[in-house]
């Protein structure tokens, strides 16, 4: 575990890949929405994450990859704070965000949640109409007329290609979608506040094939106006909607870079044992 | 495969499915018993007369209008009092103190309450009100009864709030929630209909009690709204009554029990509807 130096020796190496990444459209010089800056994280007295160093992206999609209990969901339960729900669980590091520190004790959780939105494993709608799981995070923050909150709700569920679905039926519960449909309500109702950064903890591995390809494309979309991180147990998923992946094993980040370069030439022969389907 | 083997396993399951079967059988014909004497004994007492006369004096005529007055209106405080606080209870257990020390022994407690004899209860608020005020009074009654809610909800809002999926509260805090929203707005919307389940068995546990009512709101021979005194109430009535020598006492008696059944069975009916409406959605 010694033997390779983490993140930043294979970030430095990637450097001058950056600037010269294929994009159609305007090639806007890369910004590092969060920078995940020697960060642990400890269940108790086990460390979970080893000294992990990682940018993420403005507007790109960055996957973390790695077998079970490699500890990417950890790290992406550590960009929200989620880890604070429960007792025991503590990070160290820092986690740089819009010139604050993410771990910073004093970071007002509900804030930094909704600029930090998150879509989980199991799609989790509300006990609630679809419309009011939608506007349920909105009116957190906003106080809208009825008119404006309607055309919230309508351009979210567009947003995540939900719309001609469910318009007729805004007022039926949440709970009566598809698995694939909840899965796309529970994204709309996280963009519907307008975060800046999208964590997705395997939005697509309780959905069928069908309802996944609906999902990635939703993020190749997406990616033009929010910060995307999405841990996945597929790498063909990775592979198919990320810019940069970021490899993981036991704890530890192995490998960061383009998401082609990661798949084709990786530098390390253990993420290419992983990508080979050689282990996990 | 034996023969002999699988036969003597097929002998003795059908020995224990008659047992089992036999066990069943007497629990439903008990109960049927005892459902059909209480209709049979009580229905022919149903008039208006029981619905808008007061208790009458032996060998005249009358109803239970006063005893029905009383019942609600204690069931109603009972329940209002135990209501809130078993609700505000079970959700510190369920929600902020969940594995903490104070939430074990909140719940060690809450079941050794649960248990208690109700005349127990009786008791303790004799001594606590009706000593210290002078007087048996409705307001007694009521916070006995509610000492017997509050267990219940407490438990029932902890159970029902418990089979909340943490990744639903988890979804609710990703997206900017503060802890109160997340439980008044997600956990229990997503435990109501579990919770309101409770309220009603607790409902349905407080309208047949009659020692916490006796050592408490005693009873009342005249109509009376003052909650400040004694209060007649239908299980106190009952027992009165029936244990009397006076037949149109005993006739009323047994009016008096299968009103408190029938509330008691469509509580329970009601609240097994709810639940298994929960389970379904």
């Amino acid at each position: 575990m010694n033997d390779n130096s983490p993140a930043s020796g294979s970030l430095t190496t990637q450097k001058p890949h950056l600037g010269v990444r294929e994009h159609e459209g305007a090639k806007q010089p890369l910004s590092e929405k969060v920078s995940v800056k020697d960060v642990c994280f400890f269940y108790g007295e086990s460390k979970a994450l080893k000294n992990i160093t990682l940018p993420i992206y403005e507007r790109k999609v960055t996957a973390l990859i790695g077998p079970s209990g490699c500890g990417k969901s950890t790290l992406l339960r550590i960009f929200n704070r989620m880890y604070d729900l429960y007792p025991k669980q503590r990070a160290e590091g820092e986690i740089l965000f819009d010139g604050g520190n993410v771990l910073d004790p004093k970071q007002d959780l509900n804030l930094l949640r909704a600029r930090i939105g998150m879509v989980f494993q199991k799609p989790t709608p509300f006990p609630m109409s679809i419309y009011d799981n939608i506007a349920f995070g909105i009116r957190l923050y906003e106080r809208l007329p009825k008119s404006e909150m309607d055309d919230r709700v309508e351009s979210a569920l567009k947003r995540a290609a939900l719309w001609d679905e469910v318009k007729s039926k805004l007022g039926t519960s949440g709970l009566g979608l598809s698995g694939g449909q909840q899965q796309r309500l529970c994204i709309a109702r996280t963009i519907a506040v307008r975060p800046e950064v999208v964590l997705l903890d395997e939005p697509t591995s309780a959905l069928d094939p069908i309802a996944t390809a609906k999902v990635e494309e939703l993020i190749y979309q997406l990616k033009n106006d929010y910060t995307i991180v999405i841990v996945t147990h597929n790498m063909q998923q990775a592979a198919r909607v990320a810019d940069y992946t970021a490899f993981m094993y036991l704890g530890e980040l192995v490998e960061f870079g383009e998401t082609r370069q990661v798949f084709t030439k990786p530098t390390k022969s253990r993420t290419e044992d992983y990508i080979t389907g050689r282990f996990g | 495969m034996n023969a002999a083997i699988y036969n003597r396993r097929r002998a003795v399951n059908s020995v224990i499915m008659l047992l089992a079967w036999f066990a069943a059988a007497s629990g439903i014909f008990v109960l049927a018993l005892i459902l059909g004497t209480l209709l049979y004994k009580g229905v022919g007492g149903v008039s208006w007369a029981v619905f808008s006369q007061n208790t009458p004096p032996p060998g005249s005529a009358g109803g239970l209008l006063n005893a029905i007055y009383g019942s609600v209106m204690m069931t109603l405080i009972g329940t209002a009092l135990g209501t809130p606080i078993g609700i505000l209870a079970g959700t510190y257990m369920a929600e902020y103190g969940r594995g903490s020390k104070l939430s074990m022994v909140v719940r060690f407690i809450n079941d050794i309450l649960l248990s208690a004899p109700s005349i127990v209860i009786g008791l303790f608020v004799y001594e606590m009100l009706v000593v210290t005020m002078g007087h048996f009074s409705a307001w007694a009654g009521g916070v006995a009864l509610g000492l017997l809610v509050l267990p219940v909800v407490v438990r029932t809002t902890e159970d029902m709030l418990l089979l909340v999926p943490d990744s639903m509260r988890e979804a609710s805090s990703a997206l900017g929630s503060p802890r109160w929203v997340v439980i008044m707005q997600v956990a229990y919307r997503a435990a109501r209909a579990g919770m309101l389940t409770g309220v009603l068995l607790a409902i349905a546990r407080i309208t047949g009690e009659t020692a916490p009512l006796l050592f408490t709101a005693l009873n009342n021979q005249f109509m009376s709204t003052n909650m400040n005194a004694p209060m007649a109430n239908l299980p106190v009535v009952i027992f009165q009554f029936a244990l009397s020598p006076y037949a149109d006492w005993q006739k009323l008696a047994w009016t008096g029990a299968l009103l408190i059944t029938v509330t008691v069975l469509i509580l329970n009916v009601g609240a097994r509807a709810l639940s298994t409406r929960t389970s379904k959605s």
